[in-house]
């Protein structure tokens, strides 16, 4: 007569954890890893490696230090590790991706407690420190199908992403399809439009995130280039380069929906995407830097728990909004 | 009659006016991008501290209630001009570095603060004590902060060449004001840590007294 038994709640369990999740992101990432490797050369598995070893060393080390109990096995580390690689271009010096990763786990993440307790997303943040460190390192792009080195430190010609043009004022040598498909300039994982909606696919129906974010985000960004069109393109194939180019895809679906950092309900949801996109586009179009993703995500980071604060739903029987008790 | 001891202890540690009451953090985030540029700062800091402390206390049964932040202000800023005209006498490098940031003493929170605080209700002496302490606790933790970014900003400590003979990359992050709020926050954790770690040490021996 075990089902007579009073428990306290909650009564429905999910089995569902930490690290069914995190490898369910990891999943979603390898096919823009594996474009990036294919575009960009082995440099790109090296970064990548290195980026989420050291990212996982510094978790344990800090831990063991602290004398924290460990929590390397949830893998949350390893994905701050991957997307921090992929916000990276592929020719920036070996120990960068180090110095970024300390920045993510130590300063962003542990400092402030570990998993779930961060303010900001560790890997976005320790690419805009990168980003402000380091500006020339960070801004150096290759051509896609370029050799480089393995190990050894590049000397590379750098070349102007599409988002560059863009924000100069001409259209990207590439062809729409190409930008699309990634045979573009850029960082790491970002420039495979469709292998990382594919990826996104995979997370949407493991029902790993949902769709109000990434939705809410890049409608945002559409429709606003839609009313802005620049570079002397048609309306309708602005909107496509803007969408396509730098990292708004892999922000809107592997970033800006990172639990911690994101609000709760699906309104507020929708609100922090179309904050996201406002943003975004604002930097991309009046700013001094071409790309505003990053940025739009740190600052929508900082206000989810305003956000959560304003759309907290009604408790079931509770008093209506405008209801006196 | 004065508790020096406790009060080099108040100032420099317990109630460090950079790290624990958080008082004067335009100057402390602004001007620290080296570390001799957090020392001057610090040190000029230290005899406005001490002689507006001094006046203030001197006057503090002559100054009217109602007007005594007018007054005080008037005293700070009588100070700080006559530093300000040795400093460009005497140091014009460092004038010329620290530059608007040391006028802008006349509205530092920790001058305000400890003429309220303290020299306003307590005698000469202890007043002269307590800017002395307070303004050292200042320095200390302006010339760490320095310091500290300079090192990673720049390789270099007081212009001395420490890390870029390794090949170091200078961050430049850490000479832009964002590496500022950085390193204070995380310097603020570490002081934190220590004194809590230092509260827990003293109870466990008042415990073991009983």
């Amino acid at each position: 007569m075990d089902f007579l038994k009073v428990t306290s709640s909650p009564h429905m369990r999910h089995e569902d954890s930490t690290r069914i999740i995190m490898i369910d992101v990891i999943i979603a990432l390898c096919p823009a890893l594996i474009w990036a490797i294919y575009i960009f050369g082995v440099r790109a598995l090296t970064i990548t490696l290195v980026s989420v070893l050291s990212a996982v060393l510094f978790e344990f080390l800090y831990r063991l230090i602290m004398k924290k109990s460990q929590s390397i096995g949830d893998f949350s580390a390893a994905v701050t590790g991957m997307l921090l690689a992929f916000s990276l271009p592929v020719s920036v010096p070996l120990w960068m991706p180090v110095v970024g990763s300390f920045f993510a786990i130590v300063i962003v993440k542990q400092l402030y407690g570990g998993i779930g307790k961060n303010v900001v997303n560790p890997a976005l943040a320790a690419r805009v420190f990168l980003f402000l460190a380091f500006p020339s390192e960070m801004a150096a792009f290759t051509k896609p199908f370029e050799k480089l080195p393995i190990f050894a430190n590049t000397d590379i010609i750098a070349t102007a992403t599409p988002l560059a043009s863009l924000k100069e004022g001409t259209a990207p040598s590439q062809r729409t399809f190409d930008l699309f498909l990634g045979n573009n300039p850029g960082c790491i994982g970002e420039v495979s439009v469709l292998l990382l909606a594919a990826g996104a696919l995979y997370l949407l129906a493991r029902k790993i995130i949902t769709w109000h974010i990434p939705v809410a985000y890049i409608a945002t960004a559409a429709v606003i280039s839609y009313i802005f069109p620049g570079s002397g393109m048609d309306a309708v194939q602005y909107v496509i380069c803007e969408l396509c180019t730098g990292g708004l895809i892999l922000g809107a679906f592997f970033m800006a929906t990172d639990y911690t950092t994101s609000p709760v309900s699906a309104k507020g949801r929708i609100i922090y995407g179309i904050g996201c996109g406002l943003i975004t586009m604002f930097i991309r179009i009046c700013g001094g830097y071409p790309e505003g993703v990053s940025f739009a995500i740190l600052v929508m980071n900082c206000l989810a728990w305003y956000i959560d604060k304003f759309t907290k739903p009604r408790v079931f029987g509770g008093a209506k909004k405008n209801e006196k008790k | 009659m004065i508790n020096i001891k406790k009060m080099f202890a108040n100032g420099i540690i317990n109630e460090n006016p950079t790290f624990v009451q958080l008082l004067g953090m335009c100057p402390t985030l602004a001007v620290t991008t080296s570390a001799l540029n957090g020392l001057g700062m610090g040190v000029t800091v230290i005899f406005v501290l001490t002689l507006s402390n001094f006046l203030i206390s001197l006057l503090r049964k002559f100054i009217p209630q109602q007007v005594r932040i007018a007054s005080y202000i008037v005293i700070i800023s009588g100070v700080v001009t006559a530093i300000q005209l040795l400093i460009k006498a005497y140091f014009p490098d460092l004038d010329k570095s620290l530059g608007l940031f040391i006028p802008l003493i006349v509205v530092n929170c920790i001058i305000l603060a400890r003429a309220e605080a303290f020299a306003s209700k307590n005698g000469i002496l202890p007043s002269i004590f307590d800017g002395l302490f307070m303004g050292l606790g200042f320095t200390i933790a302006l010339t760490i902060l320095g310091i500290v970014r300079e090192l990673l900003g720049a390789g270099t400590i007081f212009g001395f060449d420490i890390l870029l003979r390794f090949g170091y990359t200078p961050i430049l992050f850490f000479i832009l004001p964002a590496g500022a709020f950085i390193t204070l926050g995380v310097l603020i954790a570490a002081v934190n840590s220590i004194r809590q770690k230092a509260a827990e040490c003293k109870r466990k021996k008042e415990a073991e007294k009983s």
